[in-house]
C-alpha cells in the first residue's frame, strides 16, 4: 500500500485509485438504492470522489496554484445546496405519497395508495 | 393610312382581355353580393368586347391594301415562356382574315346569347356562376383564336375545354349532367393527349429545321405559325427522315393534330361527347356545342392548314373523317326524339362538312379552306339561332320530346317564325346563308377532283332538310300531344330579341365575301352561283322537306310504318349504331378488366403492401422496445452508463490498437 501510496514519486496513482473506486461506489449506490435519501447520498459520493480528484491534482501536479482547490470547494458548495433542494423534494414527497421508494414513484400520483392527505 | 393608325388593330387584346376581367370581378366580387348584376356585368363586357370586335374588322378590313391578299398582323407579342434560343413561347394576338372572322363570330353569338340567357337563367341557383363561366369560356375561345402559336392555342384549348365542363355539369345535383360533362371531359382531354404529342413532335422537328436555317429564320421561333407555315421550312420538315412507321415527324404531327381537333370538334369516333353535353343549360349548348367551341378543332385544321397540305396523306385522313361524321351523324339525326339531340347531331353533321371542305384541299387547291371557314361563319348564327328556339320551346313547354310537343306555332309565333327560318338557312334555301356556304363547300369537293365526296354531300343535304323539317314540323305544327305543351306561351323579349339579331345575320351571311376575304393564296374565287352545284342541292334540299312533310305533317302512322319497313337500319340509327355501347364494352371489359384490375391489384398488393409491411414491422419492433421503457430512472440511468462504458471501452481499445 506504502509504495502504492507513492508510486511514481508522488502517490498519484493511488489517489486515482481512491477516487475512482469512491465514485464507482456511488454509481453502484445511485442505481441499486430504492430509498430517495439513499440515491442522494450515493451521488454525493460521486461528486466528493471529482472534488477530491480536483484537490490532488492541485497538489500534486500544480502546487503553486489554487484553480483546483477552488473547484472542490464549488463542488461542496453545489453539493450542500443540492441537498438542501433534493431533502425538501423528499419531504413533501412524503407527505404526498407517504414513501420515498423510487420504485413506487411511476405514474402521475393519483392512483397511489397514499394519496394527497 | 397604315393598321399603325387604327387603335384597335394595335390593341387587339383588348377583346379577350374584357371577358376576363369580367370572369375575374363577376366570380370573385359580385356574384356573392348580387346575381342581377352578375348577369348585367358579364353580358356587358362581352357585348363590349362583341362592339370592339366588329370596329376591329371594319378596321382590318378599311386600311388593307385593295389589290393584293389581306395581311397577316402580330401588332402585340409578349415573350411568356422561354426554353432555348429559337423556342420561346410568345402570348399575342395574330390576326389574319380567319382570326379577326372567328372573334367576330365568337363575341357576337357570345354577346347574344349572354342577353338572352338574362332571361333564360333567371331564378337558377347557379345564376352568377353561369355567366362567370360564360365569360371564362369567352376568354379562352378568344385566346384561342388569336394564338400566334400552337402552344397558347393548347393552353386556351384546355380552358375551353375546362369551361365546357363547368357548363355541361351546371346542374351537379343531376346524375346525367354530371355523367355528361364527365364523358365530355375525358372524351376531349384524351384527344387533347394528341394535340399535346403534336405539339412536342413538331416542336422537336421544327427546331431542328431552324437550326439548319440560321439567321435565315430570322426572330419567328419554332412553334410559331409563321415559321411552321413557310415555304422553306415546310419542304425541310417534309424531307426529314421517318421517324415511326414509315411517317416523318411532319405527318405523324399532323394526324395527331387531327385527333385533338377531331375529339374538340367531335368527328367519329370520338363524337360521343357531343350529344351528351346536351344536359347543359341550352344557351350553352347554343354558344358552345353549336356554334363556337367545336369549330375550334376545325380552326385548328384550317390553321395548320399549310402543315397537313405538306404531310403525305393528312388531308385525306382529314377528308374521309369529315365524309363520314356528315353522312352518319346526319342518318342519326333522322331518328332521334328530342330536340337538342337531334340539332346536336345535326351540327355534328355540318363540322363534317367543314372537315370535309378542308379536306378536299388535299389537291392542292386551298378552295376548300375558304369554303369551310365560310360555313363556319354562316353555320355559328343558323345553329345558335336553332339552339336558342330550342331553348324557348323548352322554356315553354318543359320537354324536349318531340313527340310531346307539337302545335306551338299557334302560341310561339315569333320563335315559329325565326326557327322556320333557320330551318331553312340549314337546309341551304336560297337566299338565305346556308345556302351560299353549302354550296361553296360541295363546289370545293367536285371541282377539286372528288366526285363521290360531291355525292355523299349531296346526300347529306337532302338528309339534313328531311330532319330539320321533321323536327320543326313535330313541333310547330299539328296538334299539342301533351298538356302542358297546350298551355306554351311566347318567349320573354330578352329572349326574343337575340334569336331575332341572329336570324338577321343568319339571313344575309351568306353574302358577305368571308371566302373571298380568308382565301388563301391560289384559291379559285368564286363569283356567283354554280348552277351545277345549286340545282342539286335545292332539288334535294326540296326533295327531303317532301319527304318529311309527307311522313310527319298528316298522318304520323306513315312514319311509323316507315320506320318498321327500314327495319334493322331504322334500330341501328335510333341506337346511334350502339357506339356508346362499344365505348363501354371497350373500356369496362377490355380496358378496366385487363389493364385497370391488373394494375389496382399490383397498386393495392405491392406497392400498397410494402408501405403498410414497413407500418407492421415498426410496430412489431416498437412493442419489442417498449418492454425497456419502464418509467424508471434508475433503469435509464443503467442504459446512460452502459452506452458511456462502451464508448469508453471503445475509445481505450483504439487508443491501445493506434
Amino acid at each position: 500500500m506504502a509504495e502504492l501510496l507513492h508510486a511514481g514519486g508522488s502517490g498519484l496513482h493511488a489517489w486515482l485509485l481512491v477516487t475512482s473506486a469512491l465514485f464507482s461506489l456511488g454509481i453502484y449506490g445511485l442505481l441499486t438504492r430504492r430509498n430517495a435519501v439513499g440515491i442522494l447520498l450515493s451521488l454525493e459520493l460521486c461528486l466528493n470522489a471529482a472534488a477530491v480528484q480536483f484537490a490532488v491534482f492541485n497538489a500534486l501536479r500544480a502546487p503553486g496554484r489554487v484553480d483546483g482547490a477552488v473547484m472542490a470547494l464549488f463542488v461542496v458548495a453545489v453539493a450542500a445546496a443540492e441537498v438542501v433542494v433534493g431533502m425538501a423534494l423528499f419531504v413533501l414527497l412524503y407527505s404526498q405519497r407517504r414513501t420515498v421508494d423510487v420504485t413506487e414513484l411511476t405514474g402521475d400520483g393519483r392512483d397511489s395508495a397514499g394519496g394527497p392527505p | 393610312m397604315s393598321y399603325a393608325a387604327s387603335a384597335i388593330v394595335q390593341h387587339a387584346w383588348v377583346i379577350p382581355a374584357l371577358p376576363l376581367l369580367s370572369f375575374l370581378a363577376v366570380g370573385l366580387l359580385v356574384r356573392p353580393f348580387s346575381t342581377r348584376w352578375a348577369g348585367g356585368v358579364a353580358a356587358a363586357s362581352v357585348a363590349l368586347s362583341a362592339a370592339l370586335s366588329w370596329w376591329l374588322a371594319f378596321d382590318y378590313l378599311q386600311f388593307a391594301s385593295p389589290p393584293g391578299p389581306l395581311p397577316t398582323l402580330l401588332p402585340w407579342q409578349t415573350e411568356w415562356l422561354r426554353f432555348q434560343e429559337g423556342l420561346r413561347i410568345d402570348a399575342g394576338t395574330l390576326l389574319d382574315p380567319a382570326s379577326v372572322l372567328l372573334v367576330v363570330v365568337v363575341t357576337t353569338v357570345s354577346a347574344l346569347v349572354h342577353l338572352y340567357s338574362l332571361a333564360y337563367m333567371d331564378g337558377e341557383a347557379g345564376y352568377g356562376r353561369y355567366f362567370a363561366i360564360l365569360n371564362l369560356f369567352t376568354f379562352s375561345m378568344l385566346g384561342l383564336v388569336l394564338a400566334p402559336n400552337l402552344v397558347q392555342m393548347f393552353v386556351c384549348w384546355e380552358l375551353v375545354g375546362a369551361s365546357s365542363f363547368f357548363l355541361i355539369g351546371f346542374w351537379f345535383d343531376r346524375p346525367a349532367a354530371v355523367a355528361a360533362s364527365k364523358k365530355a371531359f375525358v372524351v376531349t382531354r384524351f384527344a387533347d393527349l394528341g394535340f399535346l404529342v403534336a405539339i412536342l413532335l413538331l416542336g422537336h422537328a421544327a427546331f431542328d429545321v431552324r437550326q439548319q436555317l440560321g439567321a435565315a429564320a430570322g426572330d419567328l421561333q419554332a412553334l410559331d405559325f409563321a415559321f411552321l407555315g413557310r415555304s422553306d421550312v415546310l419542304a425541310a420538315l417534309a424531307s426529314q427522315a421517318p421517324v415511326l412507321g414509315g411517317m416523318t415527324a411532319l405527318t405523324l404531327g399532323c394526324l395527331l393534330l387531327f385527333m385533338g381537333g377531331a375529339g374538340k370538334s367531335a368527328m367519329f369516333p370520338l363524337h360521343i361527347w357531343l350529344p351528351d353535353a346536351m344536359e347543359g343549360p341550352t344557351p350553352v349548348s347554343a354558344l358552345i356545342h353549336a356554334a363556337t367551341m367545336v369549330v375550334a378543332g376545325v380552326y385548328l385544321v384550317a390553321r395548320a392548314l399549310p402543315l397537313f397540305a405538306a404531310a403525305d396523306g393528312a388531308l385525306t385522313v382529314v377528308l374521309l373523317v369529315g365524309t363520314f361524321t356528315a353522312l352518319f351523324a346526319a342518318a342519326i339525326a333522322c331518328t332521334q326524339d328530342d330536340l337538342k339531340r337531334v340539332l346536336a347531331f345535326s351540327t355534328l353533321s355540318q363540322l363534317g362538312y367543314m372537315m370535309l371542305a378542308l379536306g378536299t384541299c388535299d389537291g392542292g387547291d386551298p378552295t376548300g379552306h375558304s369554303a369551310a371557314l365560310f360555313h363556319l361563319f354562316t353555320h355559328a348564327f343558323f345553329k345558335a339561332l336553332l339552339f336558342l328556339g330550342a331553348g324557348a320551346v323548352l322554356h315553354a313547354a318543359h320537354t324536349g320530346d318531340v313527340w310531346h310537343l307539337g302545335g306551338l306555332r299557334k302560341p310561339m309565333p315569333l320563335t315559329h317564325a325565326l326557327f322556320l327560318l333557320a330551318t331553312l338557312a340549314i337546309a341551304g334555301i336560297w337566299p338565305l346563308s346556308g345556302f351560299f356556304s353549302k354550296d361553296e363547300i360541295l363546289a370545293a369537293a367536285l371541282h377539286g377532283g372528288h366526285p363521290l365526296v360531291f355525292t355523299v354531300g349531296l346526300g347529306v343535304a337532302g338528309l339534313t332538310a328531311f330532319y330539320m323539317a321533321r323536327v320543326y314540323l313535330l313541333t310547330f305544327w299539328g296538334q299539342p300531344r301533351r298538356e302542358a305543351t297546350a298551355h306554351a306561351h311566347e318567349a320573354p323579349l330578352t329572349m326574343v330579341l337575340p334569336m331575332g339579331a341572329l336570324a338577321v345575320l343568319a339571313a344575309v351571311a351568306g353574302f358577305v365575301p368571308v371566302s373571298r376575304w380568308v382565301a388563301l393564296p391560289g384559291a379559285a374565287v368564286h363569283t356567283g352561283i354554280d348552277w351545277a352545284v345549286a340545282v342539286p342541292t335545292t332539288v334535294v334540299a326540296l326533295v327531303g322537306f317532301a319527304a318529311a312533310g309527307w311522313l310527319y305533317a298528316g298522318d304520323l302512322g306513315r312514319s311509323e310504318a316507315a320506320a318498321a319497313r327500314l327495319g334493322r337500319l331504322y334500330r341501328a340509327l335510333r341506337h346511334k349504331f350502339w357506339i356508346d355501347e362499344v365505348y363501354l364494352w371497350v373500356t369496362r371489359k377490355l380496358i378496366f378488366r385487363l389493364v385497370a384490375a391488373p394494375i389496382a391489384w399490383f397498386d393495392r398488393m405491392v406497392v400498397d403492401g410494402s408501405m403498410h409491411g414497413v407500418g407492421v414491422l415498426t410496430r412489431l419492433a416498437g412493442a419489442g422496445v417498449q418492454a425497456a421503457q419502464t418509467g424508471q430512472a434508475q433503469a435509464y440511468a443503467a442504459w446512460a452508463l452502459t452506452g458511456v462504458a462502451l464508448v469508453v471501452g471503445l475509445l481505450w481499445a483504439a487508443a491501445r490498437a493506434g
